[in-house]
């Protein structure tokens, strides 16, 4: 399960990159509709990911996510990932 | 039967300013946008001198999209197209409807390739690049992006000829209209003027070192000359047939009547007399008309020993008898290398609406071959019926365009 400090770090960005309302995030909310993304965004939302977290998401990885909530467990399961690994 | 080519719209961003009137007022007064730029001493370049534009700041303009796809010169030249669309009445829905092209001059985008390969071979990963990339790296990303903003339906094309390619891409556009294959094209030239574009050309000795007097620096035709300085930003002109202009009660500032080039057939650098005076001929040629017709000649010129003797020796070839006011709007521009061509058009075009040649500044001795040209060194009032511009670049390149008022 994710945390707020997640939470707030990576809407931090979303809304700095993807210039969206930060109103408009929300757990239940649709990411890609939310952020109006295009396959172009895909990449930068990659490159915005890997300079905040330090870890690279693969393409495939965003099938699995639709929601914000996804999203922030997503990043949760890669952080703690990265942490066991350290 | 050949169309009339006209000018309908004209936009300009650079050092001189950032919109036509306070360009007007700049070459009026002879105003300097060259300035001493101190990281460049710091990066190991022989001359920290440049003309300098204001960053566009486009956020709540153009939308995330659209702005992570474009290069520094793109902002430039995307500014510079608005001013010369509204000038032109040339609305959304117009753009909509009709097949208007665009050809713009630009012949590098270093920054971005330069700031993409540091991400790349530090990350060793290429997606880390971002999606903008590969969009700002290109030679066409000039095109590319306004082609998109403006969703332009006709020819989509970049023109890249060194320090001809502004020059050349309105040559292409009006003989594409002269011809029948367009109506109304988008032409003109953008130029980067970060510290990246210009390292390779400073690594030359190409560039003054006056660095103690910046807008003195740059001189054409001065004997003390002692180099070029860059400089860039963007210049648009809008080329439209006669008969659309008048159709749609746009606007008429001038008529294309000629365009000449050449190829110097010589030296990657080393310019010749040759190539230039062919290629002035040529103009002449294809305006039908005789030397003694223009009133005004906007030079290449851009204030290095060997290019601008040979430019005079060009011009006094053909000339010589009717002697010309001449001067080199590169005295206070700086070289605006790519975009040069156009934003000349624009400054010598302003000079004609407005009854005056803006001065070379800077020209307080001549050398033997500036001497027998009319070169104003001070603002001259007077009126201008028709102007040439020359534009000349490395590999040989030369182009002439001849502009005529109305009538």
């Amino acid at each position: 399960m994710y945390t707020e400090e997640i939470v707030q770090k990576v809407n931090e960005f979303l809304v700095e990159e993807f210039e969206v309302d930060a109103d408009k995030i929300k757990p239940e909310a649709v990411l890609k509709e939310t952020l109006e993304l295009d396959s172009l965004d895909y990449v930068d939302l990659v490159v915005v990911i890997e300079s905040n977290f330090g870890f690279k998401v693969k393409s495939e990885d965003f099938a699995g996510i639709n929601t914000f909530a996804d999203f922030y467990n997503y990043i949760t399961q890669r952080v703690e990932h990265q942490l066991q690994e350290k | 039967m050949l169309n009339r080519v006209v000018i309908t719209g004209i936009g300009i961003y650079s050092c001189l300013g950032t919109n036509l009137d306070e360009v007007r007022d700049s070459l009026y007064q002879g105003k300097s946008g060259i300035i001493y730029d101190e990281p460049r001493k710091a990066l190991g370049f022989r001359s920290a001198l440049t003309g300098i534009v204001k960053q566009p700041n486009l956020k709540g303009i153009l939308d995330r999209r659209t702005r992570v796809s474009m290069a520094e010169q793109v902002e430039y030249a995307y500014l510079a197209t608005q001013e010369a669309l509204q000038l032109a009445h040339i609305d959304e829905q117009y753009l909509e409807d009709h097949e208007i092209g665009i050809l713009y001059g630009n012949d590098s985008s270093a920054k971005a390739v330069i700031e993409a390969t540091d991400i790349a071979r530090q990350k060793k990963d290429n997606t880390l690049v971002g999606s903008g990339s590969i969009f700002q790296s290109m030679n066409s990303t000039v095109t590319m992006n306004l082609s998109t903003i403006y969703k332009l339906k006709g020819i989509n094309m970049t023109v890249s000829a060194a320090c001809a390619s502004g020059s050349h891409s309105i040559g292409m556009a009006y003989f594409l209209i002269r011809h029948g294959y367009q109506d109304c094209i988008i032409s003109g030239g953008a130029q980067e003027i970060n510290e990246y574009v210009m390292g390779s050309f400073d690594g030359l000795s190409a560039f003054s070192i006056r660095e103690s007097e910046p807008t003195k620096a740059s001189r054409p035709f001065d004997k003390d000359r002692d180099g070029l300085i860059p400089s860039g930003g963007a210049a648009t002109v809008i080329l439209e047939s006669y008969e659309s202009a008048k159709r749609r009660n746009a606007p008429i500032l001038a008529e294309i009547i000629g365009y000449g080039f050449s190829s110097s057939g010589n030296h990657i650098i080393q310019p010749n007399i040759e190539g230039p005076a062919r290629s002035l001929r040529n103009a002449l040629k294809d305006a039908g008309i005789q030397a003694n017709e223009i009133d005004y000649i906007n030079a290449h010129a851009t204030s290095t020993p060997v290019g601008d003797a040979c430019e005079a020796q060009a011009i006094h070839e053909v000339f010589g008898q009717s002697r010309p006011l001449v001067s080199s709007t590169k005295s206070m521009t700086g070289h605006e290398c790519w975009m040069a061509g156009a934003s000349e058009i624009i400054y010598s075009l302003l000079m004609m609406q407005n009854s005056f040649v803006a001065p070379n500044i800077n020209f307080e001795n001549p050398d033997e071959h500036s001497a027998p040209l009319n070169i104003a060194a001070a603002t001259v009032d007077t009126n201008i019926n028709t102007f040439l511009s020359n534009s000349f670049g490395f590999g040989g390149t030369n182009s002439s365009i001849i502009v005529r008022k109305i009538s």
